[in-house]
């Protein structure tokens, strides 16, 4: 095999390759299968127990509960595929909030102004935890321990005495209220449609003009299938309730940038290095650094977002908004999705998983009128069984591929 | 600059990538090279062997810019030249293979060829995922390095073909000089000999090959020429086909005359 041809080095079969393929293609496959299987048998047993679960009206309450906890698990989903972890992520959604509030009670400041002030306050908190890291060299659990201290302290001083401010604005009363008429639903359904073909259609055309082997027709077409299946099963669902909800098309549009940061930046490419090998990654001239403070930015940012939209769903900002299990749930939410807690493997879309299946079992037990403690208990247990079922399916992978 | 046709049957031409005259190191009181030559060729592949403390890695390590070296000259491709940075050896064309590989295991081939230095499509910050696979398929079919897939992650592949990575990342950044730091200090029979025609391939693709090794079986099957180190000095170069294991192994030794062997 002495030709040049791009495709001369995957095109000859051999049984080396198909062993590989078998060892490649199985993470791909088993990971958000699983889950899916999971979540199903989670929806099964709740429908079983209480038919009011899949309603409509029951699933487009659970989109408004998962819209918060999504928020901070595509930013933790970033931070662990780093290779490190944020633990302050709920008191930076305090802090946020409380500012959202106090700026427009006491400062009446508009809405929209006071929202974009809180998310330059969740940016500048998260360069504080970036730099303290990287100039120091201290693990991102202790300086975000330290953070989730802070920052709890910072919240109940804005929020003060009261230990509640209520919020009057439309605007931020309206983002975790409003639905969009069914029209628009639809076409938010055929407007991600076109998307996907465009994006499928799209790498085809590219590795063809390269002269790569495209990939397999049926697994375009696939793709393309689950995401009309899914965009227009969902809008048909919601819009025979009240709609699909802002906070829905909120989370989507959050999905579909950190996928597209996470998979096809060079950003992205990087903070995947840094997480599977961070001295290889500096030896190759990443910086290594500034990509960490970049991270700890954003997933601030996202967590300052999530105490915004947290903020409207109450109507408030409350002292103890962003605190309890939220913070944790958001760390169990990525790795119930998939994502290691090791770094370097991990996607976006693994953070919509992890909050369906950790909302559906928090909703399905409320429903059933289950305390706070059985609710506690299930997330937990779900969590074990999850890194069990993904650590036992990695060793299978790992002896299927790594030993030739 | 002379270029002069080949010397032997073996590809190495005496047009020289790198030279160092007198290159000295040291580490508090402690010299770790003193004087130290060492010339390579395009083409040619020259063996640093030596034992444990006797300046190779010293010496790898400032050709790859990761330490500075304290005196002498070093000319790449005839040109004087400052190494005095990884960076700054990467310009030149210098790449190192390290004894860890350093790869990212839970990136595919293609992320591992082009790691922090990736293609973008044009003026964006998004990757040209299609022309770095194209670029690297041809690069690897051209060393005859097998791998399964390329858009396998490295985690799967077996340690040969994981050195055929990490050799194939060098193959397509290094213009001039490759270093490989023992590359088969892991590896089994057949993906030694895997290794071996990874080094004949980047020989004949024209690169200054300098391969450290411990090994005397891996020494004479890919190096044309073999340098020898001891205590940080110069302790004598051999053609390949004109020597004995034998002598190399007294010149590191120090032995004058041949001795018995060491464990090789």
């Amino acid at each position: 095999m002495t030709t040049t041809s791009p495709a001369a080095a995957t095109a000859p079969p051999s049984p080396d390759r198909d062993r590989g393929r078998a060892a490649v293609r199985a993470p791909h496959l088993t990971g958000p299968v699983l889950v899916l299987l999971g979540m199903a048998a989670v929806w099964g047993v709740f429908q079983l127990l209480n038919p009011h679960f899949l309603t409509a009206r029951n699933l487009s309450n659970l989109v408004l509960q998962i819209g918060v906890l999504g928020t901070l698990s595509i930013g933790m989903v970033i931070v662990l595929v780093l290779g490190e972890i944020d633990l302050s992520v709920g008191a930076i959604a305090g802090v946020s909030a409380g500012v959202v509030a106090l700026t427009i009670r006491d400062g009446h400041l508009p809405g929209l102004a006071a929202i974009g002030l809180a998310l330059l306050i969740g940016c500048l908190i998260g360069l504080v935890h970036g730099t303290v890291i990287t100039a120091f060299g201290i693990p991102s659990f202790i300086v975000t321990l330290a953070g989730l201290l802070v920052w709890q302290g910072v919240q109940l001083l804005v929020v003060g005495a009261g230990g509640e401010i209520a919020i009057r604005d439309p605007l931020v009363k309206a983002i975790a209220s409003t639905y969009l008429p069914p029209a628009w639903g639809w076409a938010l359904a055929g407007v991600g449609i076109l998307a996907a073909a465009a994006v499928v259609g799209g790498n085809r055309r590219r590795r063809r003009r390269y002269g790569l082997a495209g990939a397999s027709v049926r697994s375009g077409v696939t793709t393309l299938a689950v995401v009309a299946v899914v965009a227009l099963g969902g809008a048909a669902l919601l819009n025979s309730y009240f709609g699909v909800p802002w906070m829905l098309v909120i989370l989507v549009v959050l999905l579909a940038a950190g996928t597209v940061l996470m998979r096809q930046t060079t950003f992205g490419q990087h903070v995947y290095a840094i997480g599977g090998n961070r001295e290889a990654a500096r030896r190759a001239g990443i910086g290594v650094r500034r990509t960490t403070i970049v991270v700890f930015v954003i997933v601030s940012a996202l967590a300052a977002l999530a105490g915004v939209l947290e903020a409207s769903r109450q109507f408030s900002a409350s002292s103890a908004l962003g605190g309890g299990t939220l913070q944790l749930n958001a760390i169990a939410a990525a790795v119930i999705g998939g994502t290691s807690l090791f770094g370097g493997r991990g996607r976006i879309y693994q953070a919509l998983l992890g909050a369906l299946v950790v909302g559906s079992v928090q909703n399905g037990l409320d429903l059933l009128g289950q305390p706070a403690a059985i609710k506690n208990i299930s997330t937990g247990v779900i969590l074990v069984i999850a890194v069990v079922v993904d650590a036992i399916g990695r060793r299978r992978r790992l002896d299927r591929g790594a030993f030739d | 600059m002379t270029r002069t046709a080949l010397q032997d049957g073996s590809g190495a031409t005496t047009r020289p990538v790198l030279q160092m005259r007198g290159i000295g190191k040291r580490y508090g009181h402690v010299v770790a090279l003193d004087g130290v030559d060492l010339d390579v060729n395009a083409g040619e592949v020259v063996a640093l062997v030596g034992d444990n403390g006797a300046g190779k890695s010293t010496l790898v390590k400032a050709i790859a810019g990761t330490h500075r070296i304290d005196e002498g000259t070093v000319l790449v491709d005839g040109q004087p030249a400052e190494l005095g940075s990884p960076a700054a050896a990467t310009r030149l064309g210098i790449e190192t293979v390290y004894q860890d590989l350093a790869l990212c295991d839970n990136l595919d081939v293609v992320a591992n060829l082009y790691l922090g230095r990736e293609v973008r499509r044009s003026r964006t910050p998004f990757l040209n995922r299609e022309e770095m696979e194209r670029d690297a398929a041809a690069v690897i079919a051209d060393l005859a390095a097998h791998l399964p897939r390329l858009d396998a992650p490295v985690a799967a592949l077996s340690g040969g073909q994981r050195q055929a990575v990490a050799v194939s990342r060098a193959a397509l950044w290094g213009s001039r000089i490759v270093l490989l730091d023992e590359p088969t200090a892991a590896l089994g029979v057949a993906q030694t000999a895997m290794v071996y025609r990874l080094v004949r391939s980047l020989r004949e693709r024209g690169l200054g090959v300098v391969v450290i090794s411990h090994n005397m079986a891996d020494v004479f099957a890919v190096a044309d020429r073999i340098c020898v180190l001891r205590l940080g000095r110069n302790a004598g170069t051999f053609l390949t086909s004109e020597t004995t294991p034998d002598q190399v192994v007294a010149a590191i030794t120090g032995s004058a005359e041949v001795g018995p062997r060491k464990d090789s």
